[in-house]
């Protein structure tokens, strides 16, 4: 198999698809330390606001489908790029972003509730790993969206389909890693934390 | 559906599995969401949410990010550095708890 | 002369920044990509970063000379042994070995490059940056004072108000960006770039350990990456993760800090243990011994590293059970070094051994170890550790392994291959010096501090009284380090002298046996001309003595000089991007709109970075048909 921009490698892996795994594998220290950081902390805070006065657990339910699902239409752009369709990727990369944007909403209308509540960072223990929790994952989640959408932009370009393709998949595996780690913390942070 | 793909293999996936995946997680999220509002099933929560949770995190894992299909080296460090966190997190999460039981213990 | 042909035009956009096109003179070396160049420049930063470091070693070896002696103040005092520690462990040691990965790997491996040039550019630059910002204190009287590993809750506004820990905290986390993404790098090439048939059990052990140290910087220092950003967040923004009026626990900042700090001393030491592996066996003129062996204790180290953390906790007071399982697992990594020094000796042991400078820092670096590795086992005992801990028996211990084990390997690697570097070899005489005066001044400055340690001295303490009895062992040790210093300063005259006049080193000077010593020295820019085809363990040994013929592959065919070699572009985006980095990090110290200037410096770097794309020209070696 040898094709045009495509090198050929001793793992015959490519080298931006191995070196993304190993980005994601090293990610998983980086948010396993986060979220014991987090569990350490769970139930130690001093004064209130509590997680239980203040996790609303549907709506967070519905920003959770929201980005799971974004995980879907993010693997049909990649499945669409790999068909060489054109307008299959653009759609679904935009729907990926799309709902992205409105997870990000989720937590933003979240934080600001949260905020009016009387939790901020410096109030409690709760309020420190919540906010730097989740706020770094919103952030790996915005970085994702402009990642997207850049290559949105860029597929209005003239394609050379093997370099875009795997451009495509990279960008895929993080959004989809940004997506299960949403899924850890849904259930260990949201749903034991109110119902454990 | 032959698309030229870059990992070496050719992926089998039809758009419909991914649907079906997507229908899955979506079921299983709504699972999880009723499970923590049925009293009955409370002692048995934390199992039941981390064993949906764990099946949610596969799911993904093995069909959107194709490393059920993908060439073995990506599943060995992903799966890698999952196992390492989790192993480091448990163990300082033990020893704190351990600590905070022994400082209880003295305080009486 | 090579012929270059334009070809790979990046895609210009409005971010793209023209090409740069100079292969001479400062910008070419400021936008390089070229593996060869970057390690240049990764040696020569670090060689300076070192001396700052041993700077600050003297001025606090010179403090404790005598008893109550007040040539520098107790604050003074703290700010020189955190600089030291900081300096010496990321800024000196490790980017040096960083130099030997860079250079060195693509031609042991028979590779144009790395797998990312233009990330391991970057990564150069968010190191001599990120060394540029921890020192800034200096220049501000804002010195880190809290030790190298910064425990909480001294590091908290409460205990070291102003800017002086915010330097320490955001410079670690741009020197740490930087190490990741090297990580990342030389993964990629280790396992990606090999030349056609060097299976993995085919690679130097210098490749093995790199692989090795590279999975511990990827795994170890998101750890740490958390710790600085939580107390980032507890000193920028209020938040409570370190402050005990809040139910923080301090002692999860020891956790998150020895997760990566255990793992740590063995990225600072692998690295050297590869470079001896490397030097024993060209020296011995034997194979290494054991070399399955070898490679398999090298990955044991590296897991049973991350399962380690905690004996340095172990006066914490964490209880019977916990420093009994950290004891045994500490006590266990023994018998993977243990075997390591067993089969070095046996590398040496019947060889036609020549006694050339990188042999003696070799020898030096095994002699030394071993008493490292041995007060290292002492530790691993928690009630013995009781007696050490924060004494200067560990300053002693870790020196030997730091100093005594990676310095002097890396010293010995600096010799073995200058010649390859610069096409000249270093003075043999001034060599020899250099190395006693090293040793001697090492041993004379270290040994007594085991001593001083058991005899009760505290580490960290900027004076002690003279009924104590510590004065005589302590005027011996900073005797040693000047001794040390000396050996430092005939070290760097070798260098210069040597650069200049030294002997113009043959193809093979030291009749070696890797893959780099196969091309000319310094290597052409594509490094091989054709790439090797590799069918033995010591490639170049097996041509040269057991008739081991070179083969063809269809892999090195389409590869070849014949059909032009690629090589990637020069580019302004890594330099920018680090830079870009830096500002958002010195803005988040000073004032909001410095921090969005680099944010948009970072943000646009990112984008001109991924549309100028890879970039480069073909390249027609010399004397081949076009």
């Amino acid at each position: 198999m040898s094709h045009v921009g495509v090198e050929r490698t001793a793992t015959g892996v490519p080298n931006r698809k191995l070196g993304i795994w190993l980005f994601l594998a090293s990610e998983c220290m980086f948010f396993g330390a986060l979220i014991a950081t987090y569990l350490v902390y769970q139930g130690q805070s001093l004064v209130g606001p509590y997680p239980e006065d203040l996790f609303n657990i549907p709506l967070t339910t519905v920003s959770t489908f929201v980005l799971l699902m974004s995980s879907l239409a993010m693997v049909l752009a990649v499945s669409a790029s790999q068909r060489q369709d054109m307008r299959g990727t653009r759609i679904w990369l935009g729907v990926t972003a799309g709902m992205g944007l409105i997870f990000l909403g989720f937590q933003a209308y979240e934080y600001a509730h949260f905020i009016q509540a009387g939790l901020t960072l410096s109030v409690n223990l709760f309020g420190s790993t919540f906010y730097v929790l989740t706020g770094i994952h919103g952030t790996h989640v915005l970085i994702g969206v402009v990642w997207l959408l850049s290559l949105l932009v860029h597929t209005l370009r003239p394609l050379d389909w093997s370099r875009r393709a795997l451009d495509i998949e990279i960008a895929g595996l993080y959004w989809h890693f940004v997506d299960v780690v949403w899924i850890v913390i849904f259930t260990v942070i949201y749903l034991l934390g109110v119902g454990g | 559906m032959n698309a030229p793909n870059p990992s070496g293999g050719v992926h089998h996936v039809s758009p419909a599995t991914y649907w079906k995946v997507g229908g899955t997680l979506a079921v299983l999220t709504a699972l999880e969401v009723a499970v923590v509002y049925i009293d009955a099933l409370k002692p048995f929560l934390a199992f039941l949410l981390l064993l949906i949770g764990v099946i949610k995190f596969a799911l993904v894992a093995m069909y959107f990010m194709h490393l059920k299909f993908d060439a073995p080296i990506f599943s060995r460090f992903f799966v890698g550095g999952i196992v390492l966190a989790i192993v480091l997190a448990v163990a300082v999460l033990a020893i704190v708890q351990h600590n905070r039981a022994a400082e209880a213990l003295l305080r009486g | 002369m090579a012929t270059h042909d334009e070809v790979y035009q990046g895609i210009r956009s409005g971010f793209a920044l023209p090409r740069p096109q100079s292969t001479t003179g400062f910008w070419s070396w400021v936008t390089t990509v070229d593996h060869k160049r970057i390690g240049i420049m990764y040696f020569v930063t670090s060689i300076f970063f070192f001396l700052v470091g041993g700077i600050e070693a003297l001025f606090i070896r010179a403090q404790l000379f005598a008893p109550n002696l007040n040539l520098i103040s107790a604050d003074r005092f703290n700010q020189l042994f955190t600089m030291h520690g900081t300096t010496m462990v990321f800024l000196a040691v490790m980017p040096l070995s960083a130099a030997f990965f860079n250079y060195l790997l693509p031609l042991m491996l028979g590779a144009r490059d790395v797998a990312f040039p233009r990330l391991n550019a970057f990564s150069y630059w968010m190191y001599l940056f990120g060394g540029i910002f921890i020192n800034l204190g200096w220049f501000v009287e804002a010195v880190p004072a809290v030790g190298w590993f910064g425990y909480a809750n001294l590091t908290s506004t409460t205990y070291t108000p102003g800017l002086a820990t915010d330097y320490w905290a955001l410079g670690l986390q741009i020197l740490g960006i930087g190490t990741l993404v090297s990580g990342f790098n030389f993964i990629v090439t280790i396992l990606n770039m090999r030349a056609p048939g060097m299976t993995l059990m085919k690679m130097p052990v210098f490749a093995w350990t790199t692989l090795v140290t590279s999975f511990l910087i990827i795994f170890s220092f998101p750890s740490v990456t958390v710790g600085l950003l939580l107390l980032t967040f507890d000193r920028l923004f209020g938040a409570n993760f370190f402050e005990v009026a809040a139910n923080a626990d301090v002692v999860l900042w020891q956790h998150l800090f020895w997760i990566f700090g255990h793992p740590e001393v063995y990225i600072l030491i692998l690295p050297a243990m590869g470079i001896v592996s490397e030097i024993l066996p060209t020296f011995a003129r034997k194979p290494l011994f054991g070399y399955s062996v070898m490679v398999f204790s090298t990955m044991l180290i590296g897991f049973m590293g991350f399962m380690v953390w905690s004996h340095h906790m172990f006066t914490v007071g964490l209880g019977p059970v916990v420093n009994s399982i950290f004891s045994l697992a500490t006590m266990a990594i023994a018998i993977p070094t243990g075997v390591k020094i067993f089969n070095w000796i046996s590398t040496l042991w019947g060889g036609s051994i020549r006694f050339r400078t990188p042999l003696l820092f070799a020898l030096g670096f095994i002699f030394m170890f071993m008493i490292g590795g041995l007060s290292g086992v002492m530790h691993s005992s928690a009630p013995s550790n009781a007696q050490q801990q924060d004494t200067y028996f560990v300053v002693a211990h870790f020196h030997y392994v730091l100093i005594g084990g990676a310095i002097f390997a890396l010293f010995a690697g600096i010799y073995y291959w200058f010649p390859k570097v610069t096409g000249r070899l270093m003075n043999e005489t001034l060599g020899k010096l250099n190395f006693i005066l090293m040793f001697i001044g090492f041993n004379v400055t270290f040994f007594p501090m085991h001593f001083l340690g058991l005899m009760g001295m505290p580490r960290r303490i900027y004076t002690y009284g003279p009924e104590l009895g510590l004065t005589f062992w302590n005027q011996v040790s900073t005797v040693g380090a000047f001794i040390l210093a000396v050996g430092v300063a005939v070290f760097l005259v070798n260098l210069a002298v040597s650069l200049r006049r030294g002997e113009i080193a043959a193809a093979d000077p030291w009749d070696a046996r890797t893959l780099e010593w196969m091309t000319s020295n310094p290597p052409p820019v594509y490094n091989f001309a054709e790439i090797p085809v590799v069918s033995a363990r010591d490639e170049f040994w097996a041509r040269k003595y057991e008739g081991v013929a070179a083969r063809e592959s269809a892999a090195a065919h389409e590869n070849s000089g014949e059909r032009g070699i690629h090589l990637p572009g020069n580019s302004y985006f890594p330099i920018l991007m680090a830079a870009g980095i830096t500002i958002f990090s010195l803005g988040l110290l000073y004032h909001a709109a410095v921090t969005f200037t680099g944010l948009a410096i970072t943000v646009l770097s990112l984008f001109g970075w991924a549309f100028e794309g890879v970039g480069g020209t073909i390249v027609y070696p010399e004397g081949e048909a076009r």
